[in-house]
């Protein structure tokens, strides 16, 4: 997780008391006082401790099966309630989140990762664009089904051996999350990227000769972090789901393996009659992304200088 | 005609007040969903029973079977038997008589000549015919006049009812289908979207996997009947919804297999609206372990009897723990209420063939299983929570088909099994790979590279000779055989081949049935663990009535005795 | 612009023959198979002659090919003939679904209709609700507005349609009575009760589908917005006394499209594609049912098909994207 340590704390801590200043006080001080991203920080965090140290206080196993108490309404036994088979609610929305969190993530990065180097890379170098833009155009076609039936089929079994049965499949719903949904990112990114450079401040970089790699670091990537950041708010909810729809379909983790998304899809069908079941899931996907938006506006914000100065 | 008469006159009785009324297309329109939708409506081409219910609408066949089990003389004037001559004395050949009067939707009069037809349609090398099973060991169809079909089987059939009885082997229209022999089945469209037949009803139009439109068959041979006079056949969904739109939208007024929580669903007939009509066929959901040994590690010789036999699953003790271990009452309740009742039984109708002798297992044993296997020097010898059976950790692989119902009963028999120290990974694969039979997807149900996996099978009709017959020794899938093969969990005993070898020569029912309990005991010592006895499902406005739900035939079968409630 | 639209509408030929063949071997690749509905009571013999007599087991270059020449050459003439009645078609073979044999050209006209009314209307509608959230969310950005705003596009991207279709099912088809839950294909608009009618069966799957678009598109020009607000052309505009309206939605919109161009210009063909769980949840039976059922039964041409008319639009709008970025932004240049 120290991915997600670097997103939401940019650092501040470990540079505490290194004058001159550095420029990531400034752009801690700016996020500060963005109250959405210091509220979205806050619920973050939280939802962090819930899922990944929530299990050490409450430690009823998110698979235990106690019949007798299935479809309960919360209790103090069970908070949350339970299930149709009587598993702690509780203890599911932890050990789920502990999963959802880490595919959302880690899917969204790749992906993010994936969608800006090729909009980057299509938009600046006009020789790559054709080639790149059309390779996006192959993975929008495809039928995304079938191709995960294959790749199933060809790479489970090695997986599994590897990195164990759950290893093995995060591995396999991460890459392939990551690898058929990076492609809208890079459309937006080249086209952002594909009007920057005919801009003034790109015209007089590119004249006193900076290089190709200083001048999409320096120039062209600050100037797209927006469309980057809605892309990476939008991909976690994005991988959420997707993971979900693909447990359903039997392509995701084991059945009885909770996540997020799967325990919203279960708890569909009992809407009528178990409401609440529907509630917890539903709302920690949405209060969490919603939370990754709002650092996603702070941070956006306190990373460009022209508001910054303000 | 004179025993359908009779029947239909002790149906009419019962009903009487609201029947004598009725007359064709009084009771208006009909709405049916399905939530998988036909895709087709020659049930020859597509054998999956969406389509050969929906089909049942339109064509039909010589007999049916009603909810009893029992067979009703349909298209036929009598159920022909060795006792009335119908069924020749060595068992090689039975004659149907068409009853009288019986035309097509267009008019023109059912002749034997379309029964022959049918069988030459269906057996054609390039067709590619879904139901050529009912056809099996028919050497010819004969028109012995106009009237009078005779079917000639190749050797002895003690059971006989096989082709054009049932909802799978309808007859088509001769003149219809009669430029779509063999490979030009496909091209014939309009037929296939549209088959004439001499059923209650007619297509109007038809849109594959979504919805047809039928009305009343105007030449239909009982002339009060169907009641409806125009029937909406909707396809798509899920379970879930359907029972909605029958039970607490009204939009429809009958929602068929209805495999979801059954809580969910008794909550939704609680409002009144609609009925669960429930029906036993011989549909079995079952554990079965694997006999031969799945390891990865043994390459192209895996889950093969070249591989070996499995570690530890094929010790009838190992198999009869797993099955203690279990609360089936608990698991019907769970995922099937109504609609399942628990069994112990592979083969648990109809009732002549059901065996008595294993119902101990209906009664969870934990402590028993413990006690069994503690016993046996099965034990957990490195205090690590499972057992070693000959120093091999008993650690399994279960898998089986993506659905609700199968995830929860996969969850609840994990922790049974954890507690008699057997490690359990769960896994569920999507139905269309896991049916699906291709040899080079290592998920098959045939394939079984798992230890254990569970399903439902069936048998068609009310004879079980050909699926006892699926547990011989040649019938295992393997590499030889592109992984078919009925034999999924690779039993092999020569003395059950033998039964199986006995019962085709027995003609005695008695004796067939005796034969029948021996085989289905073998297979459930222990290497077939049966969990429930599953029912058809289905939900009906409380608006409908005359329905008979048969789960021996399709379950619209007496559909032209439907009508609304005054 | 001329030379560069000519340039990219040939290199698509060979662009889509790639795509066609990458998914084609996909698609024979994955193990769903033609028999797997099949009851098990149907023997393996009987299965196995039915994939025989559907051609599964030819060779994957004599089927791709095969299909090939059906999809540019006979299927093409197909679509002539039907639509202004000249005699020009082929008598041979055309492309055949495995599960309902039955053209797969009619099986998708079959369902375009309600494929346009569901999706199509919700995208557009999508877009209406976007514009103008968008454009106040980032003009009065952190207002209460804006909050809400933001609120509630987040909500409508993170709750899956599969749970907010049968939300609205609960509500307004159970409960409140006011819409049918299940779609009938079969309705005519002819006049005005039945136009009314049709409305309120897709109400509920274009309120679903709309609220989705929605979200994503507002997010996106929000962001950009909020770019170009702070950007010095707007101070000039402003100081050379250009109304609050005029600098707003002609020069900053303007330059704010260029992202909301791109995502809509990406997910139009989507719009062809279907919906599949909407589709599913509402029965509405398009095109997105259409390729899912198709999927899952291992239907090789319907998916093939449908994959490729989907690949040809996808490649036809991302040119139509690079062309409106040109006149968005005349600095863009491609020559």
């Amino acid at each position: 997780m120290t991915e997600t340590a670097d997103r939401t704390a940019p650092g501040p801590a470990l540079e505490a008391y290194r004058p001159p200043r550095n420029q990531w006080w400034d752009v801690w001080d700016q996020f500060k006082t963005h109250k959405g991203a210091l509220f979205g920080l806050g619920f973050f965090v939280f939802t962090l401790l819930f899922v990944f140290v929530g299990p050490l206080i409450w430690t009823l196993d998110a698979q235990y099966i106690d019949i007798r108490a299935r479809n309960a309404g919360p209790s103090l036994a069970h908070p949350m309630g339970t299930d149709q088979l009587g598993r702690d609610t509780m203890a599911r929305m932890m050990a789920g989140g502990q999963t959802s969190i880490a595919v959302g993530l880690t899917a969204m990065a790749l992906a993010l990762i994936l969608g800006t180097l090729v909009g980057v890379l299509a938009g600046y170098f006009r020789r790559l664009d054709g080639l790149l833009m059309r390779t996006a155009d192959l993975f929008l076609a495809m039928p995304l089904l079938p191709l995960l039936l294959v790749t199933i089929m060809l790479f489970r079994d090695p997986l599994r051996a590897n990195f164990g049965p759950e290893g093995g499949i995060f591995v396999l719903i991460v890459f392939m999350i990551g690898v058929t949904s990076w492609m809208q990112t890079a459309r937006v990114v080249r086209a952002d990227v594909l009007a920057l450079k005919e801009r003034e401040f790109v015209l007089a970089a590119r004249s006193i000769g900076t290089p190709s790699h200083r001048m999409i670091t320096r120039h062209l990537l600050p100037n797209v972090m927006s469309p980057i950041m809605v892309s990476a708010t939008l991909g976690i909810a994005n991988a959420i789901i997707t993971e979900s729809a693909l447990s359903f379909l039997g392509l995701g983790f084991p059945s009885d393996f909770p996540t997020w998304g799967r325990l919203l899809f279960d708890a569909t069908d009992w809407l009528t009659q178990n409401p609440e079941r529907v509630i917890w899931p539903g709302m920690a996907i949405s209060l969490t992304v919603l939370s990754v938006n709002y650092i996603g506006d702070g941070l956006r914000d306190a990373l460009d200088p022209r508001i910054r100065g303000r | 005609m004179k025993r359908y008469s009779l029947l239909l006159g002790a149906t009419a009785l019962a009903l009487a007040p609201a029947a004598a009324m009725a007359e064709r297309g009084s009771s208006g329109h009909l709405n049916i969903i399905y939530w998988q939708a036909p895709s087709t409506l020659n049930p020859y081409l597509s054998g999956g029973t969406k389509e050969v219910e929906s089909a049942s609408l339109i064509l039909e066949s010589m007999a049916r079977f009603d909810e009893t089990g029992m067979m009703v003389p349909w298209l036929a004037e009598s159920i022909p038997t060795v006792d009335n001559g119908g069924v020749s004395a060595d068992l090689t050949s039975i004659t149907w008589t068409i009853a009288d009067g019986v035309t097509w939707s267009d008019g023109s009069a059912l002749t034997s000549a379309d029964f022959v037809f049918t069988w030459t349609y269906c057996t054609h090398p390039e067709g590619g015919c879904a139901q050529a099973g009912n056809f099996d060991g028919v050497t010819s169809v004969d028109a012995v006049d106009a009237r009078t079909v005779r079917v000639n089987f190749a050797e002895s059939t003690p059971f006989p009812y096989t082709a054009f009885v049932g909802y799978e082997s309808p007859v088509i229209q001769a003149a219809q289908f009669a430029e779509c022999l063999g490979a030009r089945a496909p091209e014939c469209t309009d037929a296939n979207f549209g088959p004439i037949g001499t059923g209650p009803f007619k297509v109007d139009e038809f849109r594959p996997n979504d919805v047809i439109e039928l009305s009343a068959n105007p030449n239909f041979r009982f002339p009060d009947r169907p009641y409806f006079a125009t029937v909406t056949f909707k396809g798509g969904g899920d379970a879930t919804s359907a029972a909605r739109s029958v039970c607490e939208t009204g939009e429809f007024d009958y929602a068929w297999n209805l495999q979801m929580d059954p809580t969910i669903l008794a909550g939704m007939a609680a409002q009144g609206r609609c009925a669960i009509e429930v029906s036993f066929g011989t549909s079995v959901e079952r554990i079965h372990l694997n006999q031969t040994n799945p390891d990865p590690a043994l390459g192209d010789a895996r889950a093969t009897v070249e591989g070996g036999p499995h570690p530890f699953l094929t010790d009838p003790i190992v198999g009869q723990a797993l099955s203690m271990a279990i609360d089936r009452p608990l698991l019907t309740e769970i995922g099937y209420g109504a609609g399942g009742q628990p069994t112990c039984n592979v083969l648990p109708a109809p009732a002549l063939y059901a065996s008595t002798a294993n119902d101990a297992c209906l009664v969870q044993d934990i402590p028993g299983a413990i006690a069994l296997l503690d016993g046996a020097g099965i034990v957990d010898s490195n205090g690590d929570g499972i057992r070693e059976y000959n120093g091999v950790p008993m650690r399994v692989l279960f898998q089986t088909s993506t659905n609700a119902v199968r995830q929860d009963a996969q969850a609840l028999i994990k922790q049974w099994w954890e507690e008699i120290g057997v490690e359990t990974e769960l896994r569920n694969i999507d139905a269309s790979v896991f049916f699906g039979g291709d040899p080079a997807s290592p998920d098959t149900f045939q394939k079984f590279y798992a230890d254990i996996e569970m399903y439902t099978n069936n048998f068609a009709g009310v004879d079980p000779q050909a699926y006892m017959a699926s547990w011989l020794c040649g019938d295992m899938p393997r590499p030889q055989s592109q992984w078919q093969g009925n034999n999924t969990h690779r039993f092999c005993d020569p003395a059950y081949d033998a039964l199986v070898a006995e019962m085709v020569r027995t003609a005695d029912l008695n004796e067939r049935g005796r034969l029948a309990r021996e085989m289905n005991d073998m297979l459930v010592r222990y290497s077939i663990i049966p969990l429930i006895h599953r029912a058809g499902v289905s939900a009906r406005a409380a608006t409908l009535e005359g329905h008979r739900m048969s789960e021996w035939d399709s379950e619209l079968w007496n559909i032209m005795d439907w009508r609304r409630t005054q | 612009m001329l030379t560069y639209t000519i340039r990219r509408l040939i290199l698509a030929i060979p662009t889509l023959l790639f795509i066609s063949f990458v998914i084609f071997l996909i698609v024979k690749l994955s193990p769903s198979d033609p028999t797997a509905g099949l009851p098990l009571t149907i023997p393996p013999e009987v299965r196995e002659q039915i994939r025989e007599s559907l051609g599964v087991n030819d060779p994957v270059f004599v089927q791709y090919f095969k299909w090939l020449k059906l999809m540019a050459w006979d299927e093409p003439l197909h679509f002539i003939e039907g639509t202004t009645g000249w005699q020009v078609a082929p008598d041979g073979p055309r492309i055949i679904s495995y599960q309902t044999r039955s053209p797969v050209m009619d099986l998708i006209a079959q369902r375009m209709p309600q494929t346009l009314w569901v999706v199509g209307t919700s995208y557009i509608l999508g877009i209406l609700i976007a514009l103008p959230l968008g454009i106040i969310s980032a003009y009065k950005q952190y207002s209460v507005f804006d909050q809400v705003g933001t609120f509630i596009s987040m909500v409508g991207f993170s709750v899956p349609t599969f749970f907010t279709g049968v939300l609205f099912i609960v509500i307004f088809a159970v409960n409140l009575g006011w819409f049918p839950s299940v779609y009938n294909t079969t309705h005519v608009v002819t006049d005005w009760d039945s136009f009314v009618v049709q409305l309120k069966q897709i109400m509920m799957p274009v309120m679903v589908l709309g609220l989705y678009n929605a979200s994503q598109i507002s997010r996106y020009l929000r962001a950009s917005m909020l770019d170009n607000l702070n950007q010095d052309y707007v101070r000039t505009a402003r100081a050379k006394g250009l109304t609050e309206k005029i600098v707003v939605l002609v020069h900053v919109l303007k330059n704010s499209m260029i992202p909301v161009v791109t995502v809509i210009a990406l997910n139009v063909p989507a719009v062809f594609g279907g919906a599949i769980i909407t589709e599913q949840v509402f029965k509405v039976n398009g095109i997105g049912q259409l390729l899912i059922i198709a999927i899952q039964s291992g239907d090789v041409p319907v998916v093939q098909t449908v994959s490729f008319i989907f690949a040809v639009l996808i490649v036809l709008f991302s040119l139509i994207a690079d062309i409106l970025y040109g006149v968005l932004d005349p600095r863009i240049r491609y020559d």
